[in-house]
């Protein structure tokens, strides 16, 4: 039933090397020929500690803190297609942590730190550049929502300030803040906001679970969760059946279908959001700037592309590719926020299935089945959450509870304690 | 781009003509329901990979709300109908059949 996938790496395999400025310059002298894989891939075992289904960012940092905080390193991480294949690999990378509800700024302010250090710690470059965001008010709507969210955000502890248009024109010289529609009349800026690297983060916290003695395991999709009454037991797999004591389910778009296969339902819907490229072009913006009214956003890769995020469809979607006049409406919106751009060829287009929650907050929590867990709702933003969900993950998992987390419990809804955060930004990347 | 068939004006128009609205055939619980009942009407979606039942509302037409049937894995409409139902026609049930043989939906199949 088992297959194994690498014969050549053994289970026990040495320690990873590290990597080092030393290291690259022995590699740079042989011809790059010592660079080793960066996580192993075995065959499944039979019984772990600890399941987490979904390689994803969220399902890897969850895995990584599990083992580094708590210890737990019996644990295997199963992932249906590639890692970092879903929505991690799929993002507009963008980090900031300038939300308006309490729960919400303590855990992606927790995420947004955790970055800083997240190369440090991980020992791999997931180039992390808080280069800077700018949220664009442009109604006065949007002014007072974003002084309101300035003023939660000096007493939660978060750094931002509300600024001036001629202050963004300093940020942005590529502007055009007399819009045909809506000038620019501020911004919420979060200096030590910024973008990562989507793949170097899966990779790193991958790299980082194997060398742990954690198993990784590609191209093995869960098609059922075991249950001894209300307790569950394991999971059926692609590559046969696996037992475990518990269960983190950390699969975004696809949470909804996991959740009937452990028999309760959850209140998320999938829909497809999109993203764009441009051809690469020569340094003209330093940071990230969002335009929630007009709907785009945009930043520029290290390679000069111009990174473009667009809206979600209105339908439930698992094809991840998106409807195409969606392209057309963020494209509008961004040429009419920066002029120059309105000869740039786009190079490619995709989507991703993004789980919706009605709140537009995440949901991190226990579940009817008992040792079952979930991780998901992050919809269209949680990129910027990995490091603080798996954090906030791992201490629910390993201790049945977790100060970051229990306030996005799945019950939240029933219960009418949402955390609203649908208000505050049209956009929620 | 979907394309859907307004059951009521019967024209056939691309998805930019029509607006999405969520989950069909929910049972609406009012005042003195049970705290799962409201929770089920309110939050909880079936949101399957697969056969869906949705509501629609032709907003750049006629301006009627109907109902469609569709696989969310293939993006395949299978029929709309009207809204004034509970459950949909046979005959929709029928062309789900034929192509997604066993498919079931909260209690319907
Ligand atoms: C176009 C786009 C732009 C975005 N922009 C931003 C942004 O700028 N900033 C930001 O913070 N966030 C952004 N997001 C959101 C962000 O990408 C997600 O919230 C985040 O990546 C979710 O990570 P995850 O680990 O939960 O899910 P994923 O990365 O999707 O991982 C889930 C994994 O589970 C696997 N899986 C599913 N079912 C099974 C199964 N049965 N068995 C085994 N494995 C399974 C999937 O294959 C997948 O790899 C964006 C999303 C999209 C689509
Ligand atoms: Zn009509």
């Amino acid at each position: 039933m088992y297959q194994n996938h690498d014969e050549t790496i053994p289970r026990e395999s040495e320690p990873m090397r590290r990597f080092s400025a030393f290291a690259i310059a022995r590699e740079a002298a042989r011809h790059h020929s010592g660079w080793e894989r960066h996580w192993r891939s075995p065959t499944p075992k039979k019984h772990y500690d600890a399941i987490i289904i979904g390689a994803g960012g969220h399902g890897l940092a969850t895995a990584y803190h599990l083992g580094k905080d708590h210890g737990i390193t019996n644990v295997a991480v199963l992932e249906k297609g590639w890692l970092g294949g879903g929505n991690t690999g799929r993002n507009t990378t963008i980090i900031r942590s300038n939300y308006l509800q309490d729960p919400s700024a303590a855990i992606y302010e927790k995420a947004r730190s955790l970055y800083e250090t997240l190369s440090q710690d991980l020992n791999y470059n997931v180039m992390y550049s808080p280069r800077g965001v700018i949220m664009l008010a442009q109604t006065e709507h949007e002014v007072r929502g974003y002084l309101r969210t300035a003023h939660a955000n000096a007493l939660q502890g978060v750094q931002t300030e509300f600024i001036s248009p001629q202050r963004v024109k300093e940020l942005v010289p590529i502007i055009n803040l007399e819009g045909p529609r809506y000038p620019v009349l501020g911004g919420l800026w979060q200096a030590r906001a910024g973008t990562a690297r989507h793949d170097a983060v899966a990779w790193g916290y991958a790299r980082a679970c194997s060398d742990m003695g954690m198993d990784i395991i590609q191209k093995c999709e869960v098609t059922g969760i075991k249950r001894d009454g209300d307790k569950v037991t394991g999971v059926e797999t692609t590559l046969g059946d696996i037992c475990c004591n518990k269960l983190g389910i950390v699969v975004a778009g696809h949470s909804g279908v996991m959740a009937e296969k452990a028999g309760f339902r959850l209140p998320i819907e999938s829909v497809a959001l999109q993203a764009l490229v441009s051809e690469p072009i020569k340094p003209c913006m330093d940071v990230v700037v969002m335009a929630n009214t007009v709907h785009g956003y945009m930043s520029q890769s290290d390679k000069g592309e111009m990174v473009i995020g667009g809206g979600a469809d209105g339908y439930n979607n698992y094809t991840q590719r998106g409807s195409f006049h969606h392209i057309e409406e963020t494209v509008r919106a961004l040429v009419e926020t920066f002029p120059m751009i309105s000869r740039l060829k786009m190079l490619r287009q995709w989507g991703g299935i993004v789980d919706m929650t009605g709140d537009r907050s995440p949901i991190i929590s226990k579940t009817p089945v008992e040792g079952v867990f979930v991780n998901c709702g992050w919809g269209t933003g949680g990129f910027k959450a990995i490091p603080g969900s798996g954090y906030a993950m791992a201490e629910l998992m390993a201790k049945g509870g977790s100060p970051l987390a229990d306030e996005f419990s799945m019950w939240r809804f029933r219960e009418g304690k949402f955390i609203d955060e649908s208000v505050a930004a049209g956009v929620a990347h | 781009m979907l394309i859907l068939e307004c059951p009521y004006c019967g024209v056939t128009g691309e998805e930019t003509e029509f607006h999405g609205g969520g989950e069909a055939h929910l049972t609406r619980h009012g005042p003195g329901s049970s705290d799962d009942d409201f929770e089920n009407y309110l939050f909880l979606r079936e949101n399957p990979r697969g056969v869906h039942f949705e509501r629609w509302r032709h907003v750049n037409g006629c301006g009627k709300w109907f109902h469609a049937a569709r696989d969310t894995a293939t993006l395949e409409v299978f029929g709309t109908y009207s809204a004034q139902t509970t459950e949909p026609p046979q005959d929709i049930k029928d062309a789900i059949t034929a192509k997604r043989p066993g498919w079931s939906w909260r209690e319907f199949k």
